[in-house]
């Protein structure tokens, strides 16, 4: 059995290629301490990310979902971050008509020199998580399941 | 309606023009109103307008884009033709307008549920104050106030927003923004537990047959739409509440800052899911944030198109 099992939730960050991504790799290589909750999804652009992915995961299974991309201003592409923002501001306030915490999705801008803030950043989202604990899972037949279906009817 | 004869006239002088003009006539049974396309003079005559008259019939003015076509619309309908010309889904010197005031439709859902049985309904007749109808053999009398549909008892725009002919005396309206969504606020009061589970209730009963899709204007992917699109796969093809759901998310994020409320999505829908809802939730947050309504001014730019470099309004977190 895994170490970290019951210890850890299932949290997604979706980062932006130049900026939080070379973050999270700056706070990698500085050997700055982090939970290990989070698994990194990398996107060429915070504009990238429709919101509809975020949903998708929460659905899907996952406990917390964040996003970052390049501080506002700094975008590779110019103003993918700009329509981002609204978007993903959109999302967080659509959220809870589902019935999902809004707590559980965040987004935020880390620059790629910024490890420290990684370090902050990953640290207090994931303490967030925790502090809600596992979120709804949608019930219904799992992949396994299907599997053992599929099998009995060959 | 008591200006039909001067609708009719209009339509008439207009129709040489026009390639089609789109209203309601009768329907299979005198309790429902369809869509009715008038090609030619003789067709004229069946045109009806009353409360009976719900569809949003801007619905299929995508597809007839290069076409020139009339169309009658009420205040809702007229707010969702604003919004295809905006977003250049249909051309303006293409459209003919018949705008009117509206004093709302009724909500075939809240007669079904008074009279029981509609399997055999016999004579239906609609004044401004009552819907009579004979339902096999017994006549029952509705007042309007009990069967109109909600969206019309909290109406802002009950006259056409923008037309080239308007048809009779404009209409005042009384609700303001916040009545409008009332019902919402009731809802988000619920705990967050209890939502999560009202909605796979609500969504466990969908069956997948797309008629919210169908009869929204907004929807014009089409061919495209990403529910069955298999690159990218989105949705699978089983019938799991979680899919079911997300297509719902889908449809409601795809008409973030363009929903006109018209709720034809809500009236199509067989099981009755209040998918209306979501919609509303997006549209009262882009009105907090961007102060944009949709389907009002055909120039203006749905606030998810544009950006501001800073945003006075968008708190952002901070760690």
């Amino acid at each position: 059995m895994p170490v970290l099992e019951g210890k850890e939730l299932r949290i997604v960050g979706f980062l932006c290629n130049w900026c939080s991504y070379g973050g999270a790799d700056t706070a990698g290589v500085g050997r700055f301490t982090q939970p290990t909750d989070l698994r990194v999804i990398k996107v060429p652009c915070s504009g990238r990310i429709d919101p509809l992915f975020i949903v998708k995961t929460l659905m899907s299974g996952a406990d917390g979902v964040l996003v970052s991309g390049c501080h506002p201003n700094d975008c590779h592409y110019a103003e993918g971050n700009f329509y981002a923002r609204r978007r993903l501001e959109m999302l967080k306030r659509f959220i809870p008509m589902l019935g999902i915490d809004p707590d559980r999705f965040d987004y935020t801008w880390v620059s790629a020199s910024e490890g420290q803030r990684w370090q902050e950043v990953v640290t207090k989202f994931t303490e967030q998580i925790h502090k809600l604990g596992p979120a709804q899972k949608i019930e219904g037949p799992e992949a396994e399941e299907t599997l053992k279906l599929m099998e009995a009817s060959l | 309606m008591k200006n039909l004869e001067d609708l009719k006239k209009q339509i008439k002088d207009a129709l040489p023009e026009l390639d089609v003009v789109i209203g309601w006539s009768d329907s299979f049974d005198p309790l429902h109103a369809t869509p009715h396309f008038i090609r030619r003079e003789a067709d004229i005559d069946k045109l009806k307008v009353d409360a009976l008259c719900v569809h949003n019939l801007a619905t299929y003015l995508p597809s007839l884009k290069g076409k020139k076509v009339g169309i009658v619309v009420k205040g809702c309908d007229s707010r969702s033709v604003v919004e295809l010309l905006q977003e250049n889904l249909i051309k303006r010197e293409d459209v003919t307008i018949f705008g009117f005031g509206c004093n709302g439709v009724v909500d075939q859902t809240k007669i079904r549920r008074a009279v029981g049985d509609v399997g055999q309904v016999e004579t239906c007749e609609v004044s401004e104050t009552e819907v009579k109808l004979t339902v096999a053999g017994k006549e029952h009398k509705l007042p309007m106030a009990d069967v109109i549909a909600d969206k019309c008892q909290t109406c802002r725009y009950p006259n056409a927003v923008v037309s080239d002919q308007f048809i009779g005396d404009e209409i005042k309206a009384t609700a303001s923004f916040e009545d409008g969504y009332k019902d919402l606020e009731e809802f988000e009061a619920k705990s967050t537990e209890e939502k999560f589970s009202f909605w796979l209730g609500e969504m466990d009963r969908c069956i997948r047959c797309y008629a919210c899709r169908n009869a929204c204007p907004m929807c014009v992917c089409r061919d495209h739409c990403v529910a069955q699109s298999r690159d990218p796969h989105w949705l699978s093809q089983e019938a799991h509440v979680r899919d079911k759901w997300m297509f719902q998310v889908i449809h409601a994020y795809h008409l973030a800052g363009r929903c006109t409320e018209c709720g034809e999505c809500q009236r199509a829908c067989p099981v009755d899911i209040p998918i209306l809802l979501f919609k509303k939730k997006f549209n009262k947050e882009i009105k907090e944030v961007f102060n944009y309504e949709a389907g009002l001014d055909p120039e203006a730019k749905p606030p998810l198109q544009t950006f501001k470099i800073d945003e006075p309004t968008i708190k952002e977190k901070e760690w």
